[in-house]
C-alpha cells in the first residue's frame, strides 16, 4: 500500500520519454504536462471534461488530462501535440488543418488534433459521421467545425 | 482548479483484499475513473478526506461471458461495452447508453461501477440495466452479496452500498435476446450533454401482445426508476391507441421530475409521455 497526503512519486512516458515527477496524488495530468513539464501545448479550456481542450492520449487512448489523478499515471504513456512532429516535421493531420483553415483562434487546436489522431490510428480514411462523432467531445467556437471535419476527411491529400 | 490538495488523502491497493481490510479499518471513498470526482475536485466541491484509487484492481475488472448470464467488471469502461459483440447483440440498450455517455474521452475512462455507485438520477447506464433485471454483486471484508439492481437505489444519491463495501460486478441475465429494445436519452445536444430525460424498454412480443415489458425512466425522480405500475398496466395488452394512452397517464403518476438547470418538470413529464408512445408505437 502507498498512502500519502502530500506527494508521490510518478515515473511516467511523455512522447516516449521517461519523465518523473513528485506530485500530490490528485494532482490532474493537465497541472503535470503545464506547470511539471512545460508542455503548454495542452490547453486547459472548462477543466471538467466537457470541453477536450486538454485531450490527449494514454496508452494511445483519448483522454482528458484534465480528469486524470497523478496516482493513475504510473507507468502510463503519454502522447501530448508536441510529441507528433517527427525530425521537424510536422505530423499529416496538423498540416491538413493549416492549409484548410481548421484552427482560427487555436485554443481548441491540440484537442481537436489529439482526437483526430485516435481517430486517424483506427481508420485511414473515416466518413464525416465517423468524424463527427469521435471529435464530439472537441468544442469549437471559431470554425462552425466544417473546415476542422474537411481537415481530417482530406487529411494527406494535396 | 480550486480544490486544497493537501485536503485529500490518496491510498492505491496492491490488491482487492487490501482494498477491503482498508475500507473496513476507516472511511475513504473509492475513485475509479475519475469522471465524476475528479470534476467535482476542480470546482472545489469534492469532500475532503480520504480517497481509495481502485482503478487498478484487477479483480474488478474483466467481462465474462456465460451460458446464462454476462458479467461485467464495475472497472468495465463504457467503451470496452461499445466493443463487446454480445452486448450489442443482447443488451442494445447498454450499448446505446455507453456510446450516449459524454464522448468518446469520457467512454474511454468512466466505468460502470463508478456509474451506479455515482448515484446520479441523470445517469445513463441505470436504466439500460433496469430493463434486463440487471443484479449487482456487492463486496466487503465480511464477504459478498448480490441483490437485485431495481433495489439498489433508496432515495436522491442514497444507495445500499455499505461504506465498506466495494461494486464488484454487474450482472445481465441473457433472457433477452427475443426482446424488443428501446433507448433514448433526451439532453441540449447529442454528445457531452446530461440527460433531460432517458426512457429504457423492453417488451416480449407474442403475436399482437405485449407478453412481457421492462421499462424505467432516468432525470425524473431522484433516482434512475424503474415503472413498474405502467409495466403492469401494459402486460397482456395489444398495442392500440388506448393501451398507448392509458400507460401515459400511468406513468406520469410515478414519475416526479423537477425544475433544474437543465431542463423543466413540465418539459419532463411532457417528453417522457411521448418517447414512452414512440417506444409503444416502434413495437411490431
Amino acid at each position: 500500500m502507498s498512502k500519502n497526503r502530500r506527494r508521490i512519486e510518478i515515473r511516467f512516458r511523455v512522447n516516449r520519454k521517461l519523465r518523473r515527477v513528485c506530485v500530490h496524488p490528485l494532482t490532474r495530468l493537465l497541472d503535470i504536462l503545464r506547470l511539471e513539464l512545460g508542455l503548454t501545448g495542452t490547453k486547459e479550456g472548462c477543466g471538467e471534461g466537457e470541453c477536450g481542450a486538454c485531450a490527449v492520449l494514454m496508452d494511445g487512448e483519448l483522454v482528458n488530462s484534465c480528469l486524470i489523478p497523478a496516482v493513475q499515471l504510473h507507468g502510463r504513456s503519454i502522447e501530448t501535440i508536441e510529441g507528433l512532429s517527427k525530425r521537424g516535421r510536422l505530423h499529416p493531420i496538423q498540416q491538413s488543418f493549416i492549409q484548410r483553415g481548421g484552427t482560427q483562434c487555436g485554443f481548441c487546436t491540440s484537442g481537436m488534433i489529439m482526437a483526430s489522431v485516435a481517430l486517424l490510428m483506427g481508420k485511414k480514411h473515416p466518413s464525416s459521421a465517423q468524424i463527427g462523432e469521435h471529435l464530439a467531445g472537441n468544442l469549437c467556437r471559431c470554425t462552425g467545425y466544417s473546415p476542422i471535419v474537411d481537415s481530417v476527411r482530406k487529411v494527406g491529400k494535396k | 482548479m480550486h480544490a486544497f490538495l493537501p485536503d485529500f488523502e490518496v491510498y492505491t491497493p496492491r490488491s482487492l483484499r487490501e482494498a477491503l481490510a482498508l475500507l473496513n479499518q476507516n472511511n475513504h471513498k473509492p475513485l475509479a475513473g475519475g469522471t465524476d470526482l475528479m470534476v467535482l475536485l476542480a470546482a472545489g466541491n469534492l469532500p475532503a478526506g480520504s480517497y481509495l484509487n481502485v482503478n487498478g484492481l484487477e479483480e474488478l475488472g474483466g467481462m465474462e461471458v456465460g451460458k446464462d448470464k454476462v458479467r461485467l467488471g464495475a472497472l468495465t469502461t463504457y467503451t470496452e461495452i461499445r466493443r463487446q459483440a454480445i452486448l450489442c447483440k443482447e443488451f442494445p440498450n447498454l450499448v446505446a447508453a455507453a456510446r450516449q455517455t459524454g464522448a468518446l474521452a469520457i467512454q474511454n475512462r468512466g466505468t460502470i461501477g463508478g456509474n451506479i455507485a455515482n448515484a446520479s438520477p441523470a445517469a445513463d447506464s441505470p436504466p439500460a440495466l433496469l430493463t434486463y433485471d440487471a443484479e449487482i454483486k456487492l463486496i466487503s471484508e465480511k464477504g459478498t452479496r448480490v441483490v437485485p439492481y431495481k433495489d439498489f437505489h433508496l432515495g436522491y444519491k442514497k444507495t445500499l452500498l455499505g461504506t465498506n463495501e466495494l461494486i464488484h460486478s454487474v450482472y445481465v441475465p441473457r433472457r433477452f435476446r427475443n426482446w424488443h429494445h428501446y433507448y433514448r436519452k433526451v439532453g441540449a445536444r447529442k454528445s457531452q450533454a446530461i440527460s433531460k430525460v432517458i426512457i429504457a424498454a423492453c417488451a416480449l412480443m407474442n403475436k399482437d401482445r405485449i407478453q412481457d415489458i421492462r421499462l424505467s425512466a432516468g432525470s425524473v425522480a431522484p433516482y434512475t426508476l424503474r415503472c413498474f405500475q405502467t409495466e403492469e398496466i401494459l402486460r397482456g395488452e395489444k398495442k392500440s391507441q388506448a393501451a398507448i394512452q392509458k400507460a401515459k397517464t400511468m406513468i406520469l403518476s410515478e414519475i416526479s421530475p423537477i425544475n433544474d438547470i437543465r431542463s423543466t418538470a413540465k418539459y419532463r413529464r411532457y417528453v417522457t409521455t411521448q418517447l414512452l408512445e414512440e417506444f409503444l408505437l416502434s413495437l411490431p
